[in-house]
């Protein structure tokens, strides 16, 4: 059995420099994503879970810098040269963004998008790789696709575009797909259907990392949680341990100020204070202190480290005992 | 990051202190400016004095007979003669560009807000008089009602505002679609109302950078007007009119085309890197 | 009996497509079709559906934003008509609206202060210069900001600070009915949970009737007692809360509640929501049959031909579907 991670995140941290000075997106920041399992990342914005992703794969904006490391099945990726970076992307991670249109190029017909990272890098024939195409759009449930080849973005819904852009990022077989809110954008039955595809996927044995704010997206397909606060994460656990016991009061109050669509109904959902901090402001000691409802001096003082307890870790200095139930 | 109360235009102005060129441009436009009045006042010759002592009429810079910049053909002396030409341009400039931004910002933002048929006929009537011959416009005010520094500005203004309409109108027809545009109708206010407290005052940063842009083009005009002998009249002077006589004589006094054209050329460059620098910082990138 | 706050009886809006010589074009696109709706005082109302369902259509069209084809609307039982200065005024000043942009909802050339000031003197007429002030401040306050905040223009405010602005603005006259469209979509999901507080809250303390557009049905849910589901520009469902959760009628609106993840692994199915097949296609206007059909798993024949009628189906309970009494057992 293979126990060698195919992402392994070390202390990474991701810097911009802007006109006010360097701003810290990510901070010191380790996970693991095993083959085959699928890891939710949960923040809001500010919370640099997007950042964090786009630094591993040399996707920073151009006053973006990565520290620190981020292997890719043994392979590390920070620091490596644009060409080093672009053979790994397609054949072995690829992403999938927020919003289709923007990932789908306006002016070229979707057979094209699909078959140019096979063709442009010698991997097939034009012939072979047309019929890759056609099977790619066919697994991600896209009917009639022989003729949908020839069509142009624009002619597709959004829900289509997000298959095809998913389609095209498995067509070279990667073993990790990176989903950056891939469903916000979507209208809820849409929604349905492309984690559908993202699940079958998953049953063919791809890793993936859901970047997300929906914490039913998340417990629909995730195996095991981050929670990013502030360029932090603050807590990871199995999906079913998070969403029962939650051991950080951030990702406690998150879940209990979400509405739910059955159970039992409130008379006021329970509020979190304040906002999530802007990346460019510096709060001494725990970031999420100021909104904390059991924050303390030593809270405010000191920044609590992650405290790893193998599968599960926290970085709270009063975490919520374990047996705390909702 | 947030002191309270800080306006935009406060915003810009710090992003636009941050712009080395564009303050370098501001400070040289203001020397200019200054040089413009108070040049005149140091020399001890007039605008339209002939100097008889000189050999030649035509007399080259020296700093031994006062003639700073030396003198013209008629022997008049430059300096003088630059920076009042200079005062000129610049006057003509500012109002002709202050007619066009008043005129395209009121046709414009109505045509934008309002839209439908009334921006079509509206637009249409900015397309024909873009589609006139411009300079057989002018000719023919010139021509009626003789040449008046009056006249200079209300011609380049009156056919200025065309460019500014179709920019104003392009932003006006984004700022309707914004929700605090429906938040304002929802108010009950009027619709003059809307356009004059809403969309005028987000236009501003627009209006702004091309009027920068569009004053060098104004001077620039005018320097052709005068080169064709259709600008300002005797004794008053203009920089395009300096360059214009300084052109015939160039081979035998360089320094009368040199002089006017190095101050032209140095007002248009600054206004250009400050217009860049304006379009930058009033550039609502904040978020 | 008294008149319902806001009544929208037969609402129809069109659009038109495609730019013509010197207008707009002959091909038309119907947002909104036949339309009923009722809002009585104080009660809270939410009106459900995906893209192109007509919700936020419906919502500009009784703000006059966008002119019905066809319907009347009705306020406090007079007959909405623009050219009656008076009693639109008067309309406004009980209706008022909070948009989904938080940041392109306020001028940015304005201050908070100012915004919520504009409202004030356009619907009220003006008063002591100190009694304006202080009522500025107070609306910030109870939205629950520092009074402070009046001299604070939009960009150094977060999305929740500028919703909250917004919705200081629409309160500041004391409106019976606030128009929320989308309020709380493009903010954080923690600070969702503050604005639908606030919005409950101003709710119950003034008695102020709710008007409340959303696709995320948890948070219609909990806010609202009355639920309106839309299915491109008709009115599929009516229904109470209760009822309409827990034993919806139309398919649409069974497959919409069962394609919501829910926050809980043990709910969560892990099955594609196998009752709606492809997406929205809009069929073309003038064609009979349910709108719904090329999309039902429980179509036939008679959906495809026939378009249902809003018909009874228990206390104030409405759905337009041809089969729902087979469906009331499931």
């Amino acid at each position: 059995m293979n126990t060698q991670p195919l992402l392994d995140i070390r202390d990474l941290g991701v810097e911009f420099d802007t006109a006010d000075g360097t701003v810290q997106a990510v901070t010191g920041v380790s996970l693991k994503v095993m083959a085959g399992e699928c890891v939710a990342i949960v923040g809001e914005s500010g919370s640099g879970k997007s950042q964090l992703f786009l630094a591993c794969l040399g996707l920073l904006a151009a006053n973006g810098r990565a520290v620190g490391s981020a292997r890719l099945v043994g392979e590390e990726l920070v620091g490596r040269t644009e060409r080093e970076l672009c053979a790994l992307r397609g054949t072995r991670v690829a992403m999938v963004f927020q919003d289709p249109m923007s990932t789908l190029t306006p002016h070229l017909r979707i057979g094209r998008q699909l078959t140019e990272l096979l063709t442009d890098r010698g991997l097939l024939g034009a012939a072979e790789a047309r019929q890759r195409a056609v099977a790619a759009l066919h697994s991600v449930g896209i009917p009639d696709p022989e003729s949908r080849l020839d069509q142009y973005p624009h002619e597709l819904s959004g829900g289509q575009r997000q298959r095809v852009a998913i389609a095209m990022a498995l067509i070279a077989g990667p073993e990790l797909l990176i989903a950056d809110e891939p469903t916000t954008a979507l209208d809820v039955t849409v929604q349905a259907q492309v984690l559908g595809v993202l699940h079958a996927a998953r049953e063919k044995g791809l890793a993936i990392v859901m970047i997300t704010h929906d914490l039913g997206v998340v417990a629909g397909i995730a195996d095991r949680v981050a929670v990013m606060y502030a360029g932090r994460i603050v807590e990871t656990a199995d999906a079913a341990e998070l969403f029962e016991a939650p051991a950080h009061p951030y990702t406690a109050a998150l879940l209990a100020s979400v509405p739910r669509l059955s159970g039992s109904q409130p008379e006021r959902l329970v509020n979190i204070e304040g906002q999530p901090p802007r990346p460019y402001e510096k709060v001494p000691g725990c970031p999420f202190a100021p909104r904390c409802p059991s924050a303390r001096d030593l809270c405010r003082a000191t920044e609590p480290a992650l405290h790893d307890g193998g599968n599960r870790s926290v970085a709270c200095h009063a975490p919520l005992p374990q047996g705390w139930v909702r | 990051m947030s002191s309270g109360g800080r306006g935009l235009l406060a915003d810009a102005w710090r992003r636009l202190r941050r712009n080395r060129a564009a303050i370098a441009a501001l400070a040289t436009l203001g020397a200019l400016v200054v040089a413009s009045l108070v040049g005149p006042v140091l020399s001890q010759y007039s605008i339209d004095q002939v100097d008889w002592s000189l050999a030649t009429l035509a007399s080259p810079p020296s700093l031994g007979n006062g003639h700073w910049f030396g003198t013209d053909s008629n022997g008049r002396d430059l300096f003088v003669r630059v920076w009042a030409g200079t005062q000129v341009s610049l006057l003509v400039a500012l109002l002709a560009t202050a007619v066009s931004l008043v005129i395209g910002v009121a046709w414009g933002a109505t045509a934008g807000y309002l839209g439908g048929r009334v921006d079509d006929w509206m637009m249409r009537f900015v397309d024909v008089l873009y589609a006139l011959p411009y300079m057989f416009f002018v000719i023919i005010l010139t021509v009626v009602f003789g040449r008046s520094l009056f006249l200079i500005f209300l011609a380049i203004g009156a056919v200025g505002w065309l460019t500014m309409a179709r920019i104003v109108r392009g932003q006006a027809l984004s700022l309707r679609h914004q929700p605090f545009v429906d938040a304002a109708i929802t108010l009950g206010l009027p619709t003059h109302r809307i356009i004059a407290r809403h969309i005028v005052p987000n236009v501003v940063g627009t209006v702004i950078v091309y009027a920068t842009l569009t004053v060098p083009q104004v001077i620039l005009f005018e320097s052709f007007l005068s080169f064709l002998g259709l600008g300002v009249q005797e004794p008053l002077t203009s920089l395009g009119r300096l360059v214009a006589e300084g052109a015939i004589e160039m081979e035998s006094a360089p320094w009368q085309l040199l002089v006017p054209s190095a101050v032209l050329a140095t007002i248009l460059l600054c206004l250009n890197f400050l217009g860049d620098g304006l379009r930058d910082a009033l550039d609502p990138r904040q978020r | 009996m008294i008149a319902p706050l806001l009544e929208v009886r037969g609402l129809g809006v069109q659009y038109g497509l495609g730019g013509g010589w010197l207008g707009p074009g002959t091909r038309r696109l119907q947002a909104l079709q036949d339309v009923d709706l009722v809002v009585p005082e104080g009660r809270s109302v939410g009106i459900v559906g995906e893209s192109g369902c007509g919700k936020s259509t419906l919502a500009r069209a009784i703000l006059g934003l966008a002119k019905p084809s066809a319907g009347d609307i009705r306020w406090r039982g007079w007959t909405v008509d623009s050219a009656d200065r008076a009693r639109m005024r008067d309309m406004r000043r009980g209706l008022q609206v909070v948009f989904q942009d938080p940041f392109g909802s306020l001028d940015p050339r304005m201050t908070a202060g100012d915004s919520v000031r504009e409202a004030l003197d356009a619907l009220e007429d003006t008063g002591v210069e100190a009694e304006c002030r202080r009522r500025v401040e107070a609306a910030l306050v109870e939205v629950g900001l520092d009074a402070g905040f009046a001299s604070r223009y939009p960009h150094e405010l977060s999305g929740g600070q500028c919703q909250r602005v917004a919705i200081a603005r629409a309160t500041v006259v004391r409106p019976r009915l606030l128009i929320c469209d989308e309020a709380v979509s493009a903010l954080d999901v923690s600070v969702q949970a503050q604005i639908v507080n606030l919005l409950h809250d101003l709710s119950r303390r003034h008695g102020m009737a709710l008007l409340f557009i959303s696709h995320n049905l948890a948070v219609v849910r909990h806010l609202c007692e009355d639920v309106v589901v839309l299915y491109l520009g008709r009115v599929v469902e009516r229904a109470t809360r209760d009822a309409l959760f827990t034993s919806p009628r139309h398919p649409y609106t069974r497959a919409l509640l069962a394609a919501v993840p829910e926050p809980d692994p043990r709910l969560a199915s892990r099955v594609v929501a196998a009752t709606v097949t492809e997406e929205v296609t809009r069929t073309p206007p003038g064609a009979g049959g349910c709108a719904f059909a090329p999309r039902c798993a429980h179509a036939i024949d008679r959906c495809h031909g026939e378009r249902p009628p809003l018909e009874v189906a228990g206390a104030e309970h409405l759905v337009a579907c041809h089969r729902w009494r087979e469906s009331a057992s499931a």
